[in-house]
């Protein structure tokens, strides 16, 4: 019998290290004569929803890239799900979901084949079972059958996101999710990932103001590669956000 | 160890149903080495007599650069969507993402090679269908897709990645070359093992230091 | 001025003095050669440049393998100077290879081991060279071009002798010009004398291209956050 972790057996198990799910101290990333991350700190907590907002070239997708372990900051520390970036970063892999532009998947091989193998990439067992699972969650399982590449763009993104949540991992990060998508699919994409709240911690960076806001427990801006603006959404209001958002994108428009 | 080797085997799957859904991989080393088969034909002009010292030679050609072309397409499957991404987000280790891959390129290189052997045959009135013709043609190939897949990963992020495989790949596997014409040339001659056994020693090798080598170095291409 | 400064002068120096010297050696004191004539001449150019070529190879090993250990960016500059430097040597190599064949045994080339193995290790630097222009910089670039510098030591042995034995298979009449007879004392000496300078004429070389891609390397770090600092 399957059954879902939820973050409180994670934070059960962590209280006693007292780590939080993600550690970033100073990260730097350097690209050349390009500077994309600058000396940028964030910890965020397990159960957070962590939104990030920031204009194109401000660093988001890089943070993400490296919180998955796909990069290697030029500088600085890192801990993700308590595990430090410098040791076996298969350690890390495991918890760890991601949703980015891409859907990551294979055109030529059906849904279930690219489920199915990226469970045997997870050494996942009752792979099988988990695809049922995350099939009815996402609303997949009527094309299971049919080449990934022939789906349209928000069944990709559906097909993306299960793969990202099949092997159950305790952080989801998504990259601009809704890049590519219509009104529909954005709202598919609302209820799917509020869904993930309470059940994983998630870090997810957007364009979109509106669902950003609303499923966000904490939001940050980053701006030429550091954090600008970071505060708790219980702290303030919506409104106030925008503002402060408005002035960062108007600014330096 | 289980994970492992379950690892390369879910990698070296998903290759080989892509490449039977498309066939591109296949088809496009066999067309290849049939154009240079016909091209080394109006290039030699060889006469009977000449045929049989040629003939090696011909075949290794072939099978040399259409080689490249099936090494390229390696990695070129993994680039669309970005789908390496998704490979490299998972824990796989890297050298079992390298064997796979490499046990799916040594694959589709041996079957357009056995495939190309019978029209070999007939457009040069040959009879190559020895024992020791295939151990080269196996040894040789490993050779050729342990080396390739390790610099096709790393030729994919280059610019100019047509030639780039090549200017890596050939000066690195010229011993092979060399011991697979001289192994096929004893093979058509009907030479003797204890003739070739040196050749074969030293594909051994080559092979043994290339499938250790590019196992590791590929954690290192692999990274970013 | 620190040590390495002082250093480098004096290799500048010293090179200078004996690269003039042994050319005095080579064209004027050292006797003609009774069988293959003044064109042997370029014998005591031809050999040095050789081993230069090789050990400039060795080098990029040395930083390659540095690099992939200890990540730090002093390795890999080492690397990609002495690929460079080793490029020039090996070609000049190749070319008095060609000018000596000639008019000594009438063909521009042999495919001898020694001198194919050096066209392979050519091809190799070539690639090693492209893989560093073409390839993406930064570390990504720095551990391909390792990888690639490792690869082509491993495999040059092995291309040697695999060659060696090709040739043993299909013996060709001329053996090529780095064969030579039996040297006496004075040809021996300028041989010395002229392998000790182009070693050091190396490593001055390669301390010189080292320090100024040290340089062009701070410059962009320093270009990257000083655009962080005009912000606001």
């Amino acid at each position: 019998m399957y059954v879902t972790r939820d973050i409180s057996d994670t934070m059960t198990a962590v209280t006693a290290e007292q780590k939080p799910a993600v550690t970033a101290v100073q990260l730097t990333k350097r690209y050349g004569s390009r500077l994309v991350l600058n000396k940028l700190s964030l910890t965020v907590e397990w159960g957070e929803f962590l939104t990030v907002f920031g204009l194109n070239g401000s660093g988001k997708t890089t943070l993400i890239r490296i919180l998955a372990t796909l990069v290697k900051p030029t500088s600085g520390d890192l801990d993700v799900a308590t595990f430090s970036a410098k040791g076996n970063p298969s350690n890390i892999r495991r918890e760890v979901g991601v949703v980015t532009h891409q859907p990551l998947l294979y055109r030529d091989l059906t849904t279930r084949e690219n489920l199915r193998f990226h469970g045997k990439m997870f050494a996942m067992n009752n792979i099988d079972l988990r695809i049922e699972r995350v099939g009815d969650m996402l609303g997949i399982k009527s094309n299971m059958q049919i080449k990934v590449g022939t789906l349209s763009h928000g069944m990709q993104k559906r097909v993306a996101i299960a793969r990202a949540i099949m092997h159950d991992p305790s952080i989801l990060l998504l990259d601009e999710p809704e890049t590519g998508l219509d009104r529909d699919g954005i709202s598919m994409l609302k209820k799917i990932v509020a869904g993930e709240r309470g059940i994983r911690t998630v870090i997810m960076t957007t364009h979109n103001l509106d669902y950003g806001l609303e499923l966000a427990t904490r939001a940050t801006i980053l701006s030429e590669g550091s954090i600008a603006y970071d505060k708790q959404m219980s702290a303030i209001c919506k409104d106030e956000f925008r503002e402060v958002y408005s002035r960062f994108t108007g600014a330096t428009n | 160890m289980i994970v492992f080797w379950s690892t390369v085997g879910a990698i070296l799957a998903k290759d080989l149903v892509l490449e039977f859904r498309n066939k591109e991989t296949i088809t496009s080393i066999l067309s290849f080495s049939l154009l240079s088969l016909i091209v080394l034909n109006f290039a030699l002009r060889p006469t009977p007599s000449l045929i049989s010292v040629v003939a090696p030679g011909i075949l290794w050609v072939a099978f040399t650069f259409s080689g490249i072309l099936g090494l390229n397409r390696a990695f070129a499957v993994e680039e669309d969507q970005d789908a390496i991404q998704g490979l490299l987000l998972t824990p796989a280790s890297r050298e079992a993402i390298y064997l796979g891959k490499m046990l799916g390129c040594l694959l589709f290189m041996l079957v357009a090679e056995i495939i190309l052997l019978p029209i070999f045959a007939v457009l040069f009135d040959m009879a190559p269908f020895k024992p020791m013709l295939m151990v080269v043609m196996f040894m040789a190939t490993l050779g050729f897709a342990s080396v390739g897949t390790l610099f096709s990963a790393l030729a994919m992020n280059t610019k100019s990645r047509e030639i780039m495989l090549p200017m890596l790949f050939i000066p690195i596997v010229v011993p092979i070359i060399i011991a697979a014409v001289v192994g096929t040339d004893l093979a058509f001659k009907g030479g003797g093992w204890q003739e070739i056994s040196k050749w074969i020693q030293l594909m051994l090798v080559f092979d043994l230091i290339a499938v250790v080598f590019c196992a590791f170095g590929f954690d290192y291409v692999a990274e970013d | 001025m620190d040590r390495y400064d002082v250093l480098r002068r004096l290799l500048l120096l010293t090179s200078g003095i004996m690269v003039v010297t042994v050319l005095y050696l080579i064209f004027i004191w050292v006797p003609t050669e009774k069988n293959l004539g003044v064109s042997q001449r370029i014998f005591y150019i031809h050999v040095p440049v050789a081993w230069v070529g090789f050990l400039a190879f060795l080098f990029v090993l040395i930083g390659s393998v540095g690099y992939l250990w200890r990540r730090s960016r002093g390795w890999d500059q080492l690397a990609y100077s002495a690929a460079e430097i080793g490029v020039i040597f090996t070609t000049l190599m190749l070319m008095t290879g060609v000018l000596w064949a000639k008019p000594v045994w009438g063909v521009w080339w042999t495919w001898d081991p020694r001198l194919t193995t050096t066209l392979i290790l050519w091809l190799i630097y070539v690639a090693y060279l492209m893989l560093r222009s073409y390839g993406p910089g930064g570390d990504k670039g720095a551990r391909y071009a390792a990888v690639m510098g490792i690869a082509g030591f491993i495999d040059v042995p092995i291309v040697y002798l695999s060659i060696y034995w090709w040739r043993t298979v299909h013996p060709q009449a001329l053996v090529g010009p780095a064969a030579r007879g039996e040297l006496d004392s004075q040809m021996y000496t300028v041989l010395m004398v002229s392998t000790i300078t182009f070693t050091i004429l190396f490593i001055y070389l390669l301390m010189e291209r080292f320090s100024l891609r040290k340089s062009e390397d701070n410059i962009e770090e320093i270009k990257a956050y000083a655009s962080s600092l005009s912000v606001k």
